[in-house]
């Protein structure tokens, strides 16, 4: 029998960009919020030993831990779903930060053309440009409206950066300086520019400068000691809601975080939810928290998880399109990028995760699509963030595995590898979607999520069209032998990592017949149910989805305050 | 055989003076094999068996690492160093997996959680008849059930084709099976494939190679400075804007 606690103003499922944001913004205004997180507490002081790439990139010391919960992938319909049994293609982390913590730190704005997506094709090119199954669909808030929120999360967590030059691009005032600048940073601008690009430096959330933000929290620049993506940062230089937004929210003495709380279920009835069911690993007893208001601040993946499992809201229905919670899952098509071999050697071994620079010349609806069958694009970047030995041994095409030629080569190369990377956007399909599988469960014995999903045409024309570009770059940047991306792409393949960016499962959007969230992030089936993840993104763009997901927390802490006076749907 | 004490004044030779009283020599002889296997050919000698040119023997070591946690018994243990070897050969560029001690990280590896996965989702079904292989790991047997079914392998291909155990084998003799292990031409069992062990042990090679010597491969950070990557350093903000290429010196985590 669980026992029942005291009834709190909100619950924050989760404790990471957005279980941080909304604490802190609600406790500063008087509210009482608990944070549950299902892993451990942890500070900048257990990073003193982070520099271990064995541990922390090879063995995944942050993530979630699999043998308790994972998600399992079939190719399609007709297929039997098998488990992710270790990682591979994108990593869940875990503990009190969650993925906020092990992030590089690369923070993008999405695209005006992004929040309009749908409108915006149909006005360029006409209904005709959306293939069969394809269901993109504008996200019931615009760019403009959306930037204010955007606004406090660069605030607030220090993004350093420079103007984007491409004209037409939105233009952000950036609280702190750009990164410095390395030898192939420049090497990419340069040819990019000779090319008639528009390179500027990737906005990064590994402080410049030291920098105190509006809630008065102060950090220390970055030392680009190339341990970025994957480690914390013993520094506190990378924002992360540990150094930033947590430290806010404890100060008001509103804030109650428990850790080693998985929770299993929300509460609800008559559309309205009572608290969330949850179990304390350290003991194994359950306890139901009451609560005014529930944030699902889980990864993406475990808030659909949560909802399908707490029956909340209309599980999707790929057969009938009919039904929210499932549909829309998107991912990022990573597979157009290209790898340089240089004659010279670089520092590759130095870096910081968000260090680089990058073009939106293929982004979003920048260049023609008129004559191309894909639509959207990818930023186009060389990432600095620090190569390590263990995980980079790119040889050049043609190149054994291993062995004498694979060992020398390695070698030759560990230095003088530079690659040109695509972050391809991803467009949601009918049957690309996420529901409960029928046969793997949890450590709880609740469903795993089930994930259906291939690349379709689309992808595969867009990564070819991103190789060539990657590749033309590279050779105008004086690579003397080039592995060109995208050229030839299988079914989905879960064994290498590919990108940590999954979307979608329970979109937002202005219709609750075709999303499970209002623009306040809050759920049209259950109005005191709020999920701002990346869970809520109609489609995945050329960028990393943090900045998105750190503004629609705003969005939805804004939301929260506005139910928690006069109650009902906010829209 | 002296049972003489060492500086310390702690009795050496401890495996011989239980042997002898053991009962299982016989006038000297060593007779047991599992032991007589460990002690080395040549009852008598004085000399502690790590110090031999070439031999990997559990005992004696001064490096800590340098013993075994996971592998039982020294045939195993030189199969996996000579197939690593070849993944991961000495060159000209540089030592290769045996000089960098990789057999003995992969043992490690192999007696922790990485061997035992524990930190996989384990839990059946396990639908091999599903399985495609973009769908990744899905066999109940955890990867140090993988390697040593890999080892048995190699071994009786090696004694199929050469009548040889696979470490005697010549080095091209020993890269054409493991060619063939990564071609998935040698059946292991209906659990597990030729190459999902092969890209076990490749990955485990690599790892050997790099990871931080703590973890008893990587020996004298040869594997960094080979590949001139500088291992744990606090900040690089002075070299990051530098046109040059930096050599430094590495550091290892136990540097700190």
């Amino acid at each position: 029998m669980a026992k029942k606690l005291p009834k709190t103003d909100i619950v924050t499922v989760g404790v990471g960009w957005v279980g941080g944001i909304i604490a802190s913004e609600l406790t500063k205004k008087g509210y009482k919020v608990v944070g549950l997180e299902r892993g451990k507490s942890r500070s900048t002081q257990d990073y003193l030993k982070v520099h271990d790439e064995l541990r922390y990139a090879q063995r995944y010391e942050l993530m979630q831990d699999l043998s308790r919960e994972t998600v399992t992938i079939r190719h399609n319909l007709k297929q039997k779903a098998l488990p992710y049994r270790e990682w591979g293609s994108f990593l869940f982390g875990d503990g009190l930060g969650g993925s906020g913590v092990h992030w590089n730190g690369q923070t993008y704005l999405f695209l005006p053309y992004d929040f309009e997506i749908y409108s915006k094709t149909v006005e360029h090119y006409g209904k005709n440009k959306i293939p069969k199954g394809m269901t993109i669909q504008d996200w019931g808030i615009t760019h403009d409206e959306l930037l204010p929120y955007y606004n406090q999360f660069l605030k607030m967590s220090g993004i350093s950066g420079e103007p984007n030059p491409l004209k037409g691009s939105p233009q952000y005032k950036y609280p702190t300086k750009p990164m410095l600048e390395s030898s192939e940073m420049k090497l990419f601008k340069d040819a990019a520019s000779k090319l008639g690009y528009h390179p500027y430096s990737m906005p990064s959330a590994n402080l410049s400068e030291n920098y105190t933000n509006p809630d008065n929290i102060s950090r220390g620049a970055c030392q680009y000691c190339g341990f970025c993506e994957r480690f914390g940062c013993e520094y506190g230089a990378k924002a992360d809601p540990v150094v930033t937004v947590l430290p806010v929210a404890e100060k008001t003495g509103k804030y109650e975080l428990r850790t080693h709380s998985v929770v299993r279920k929300v509460l609800h009835s008559g559309g309205k939810a009572t608290g969330v069911l949850y179990v304390d690993t350290r003991t194994g007893e359950e306890y139901i928290q009451e609560a005014e208001v529930v944030v699902l601040s889980a990864y993406q993946m475990n808030n659909v998880k949560i909802m399908l499992n707490s029956k909340l809201g209309k599980p999707y229905d790929p057969k009938t399109g009919q039904g929210v919670i499932g549909k829309n899952y998107a991912y990022q098509v990573n597979f157009g990028g290209s790898t340089g071999f240089f004659d010279k050697e670089y520092n590759v071994f130095a870096g910081a995760g968000a260090l680089g620079a990058n073009l939106d010349d293929f982004n979003g609806d920048f260049f023609d699509h008129s004559d191309l069958n894909f639509i959207h694009g990818a930023n186009v970047r060389i990432g600095k963030s620090g190569n390590r030995p263990i995980q980079n041994n790119a040889v050049p095409a043609g190149t054994p595995s291993w062995g004498k030629e694979f060992k020398d080569a390695s070698i030759k190369y560990a230095n003088r590898t530079i690659s040109v990377g695509a972050q391809g956007a991803s467009m949601p399909w009918a049957d690309n979607y996420l529901d409960l599988d029928p046969t793997y469960k949890d450590a709880f014995g609740d469903p795993l999520v089930r994930m259906t999903f291939n690349w379709k045409d689309q992808d595969k024309q867009l990564g070819k069209y991103l190789g060539e570009k990657t590749a033309g770059i590279l050779k105008e940047m004086g690579a003397s032998k080039v592995n060109q991306g995208g050229q030839k792409v299988g079914d989905y393949d879960i064994r290498n990592y590919q990108s940590t960016h999954n979307t979608g499962g329970s979109i937002m959007g202005a219709d609750p017949e075709t999303s499970a969230l209002n623009n306040y992030l809050q759920m049209w089936d259950c109005e005191n149910v709020f999920s701002a993840g990346a869970n809520a993104f109609g489609h995945n763009s050329g960028y990393n989805p943090t900045g998105t997901v750190g503004a629609l927390a705003y969005r939805a802490a804004e939301g929260i305050e506005k139910y928690l006076k006069k109650g009902g749907s906010l829209a | 055989m002296s049972d003489k004490k060492n500086q310390n004044g702690v009795q050496d030779n401890s495996r011989r003076v239980f042997l002898k009283n053991s009962g299982l020599t016989v006038g000297g002889l060593i007779v047991g094999g599992a032991l007589g296997g460990l002690i080395g050919k040549k009852p008598g000698s004085s000399k502690p068996a790590s110090t031999e040119p070439g031999g990997h023997q559990m005992s004696n070591s001064s490096n800590p690492s340098r013993a075994l946690m996971y592998f039982t018994n020294q045939e195993d243990f030189s199969t996996i160093e000579a197939a690593a070897e070849q993944i991961f050969p000495k060159t000209d560029v540089g030592p290769g997996a045996k000089d960098l001690d990789v057999a003995y990280y992969i043992d490690h590896q192999l007696a922790g959680n990485w061997g035992l996965n524990t930190k996989e989702y384990m839990s059946g079904p396990f639908s091999l008849a599903d399985s495609v292989p973009e769908l990744g790991y899905q066999t109940h047997l955890k990867r140090h059930e993988i390697f040593d079914l890999g080892i048995q392998a190699l071994n009786s291909t090696a004694q199929k084709k050469h009548k040889k155990k696979f470490h005697e084998l010549e080095g091209d003799q020993q890269v054409a099976i493991l060619k063939d292990f990564e071609a998935d031409k040698v059946k292991l069992n209906g659990a597990t494939s030729a190459s999902n062990f092969f890209g076990l042990l490749r990955k485990a090679t690599i790892e050997g190679v790099y990871a931080d010597p703590m973890y008893g491969g990587n020996k004298d950070m040869a594997g960094w400075k080979m590949k001139n990557f500088p291992g744990h350093q606090m900040s690089y903000k002075d070299i990051i804007e530098k046109d040059s290429f930096v050599k430094m010196d590495p550091k290892s985590l136990s540097s700190m």
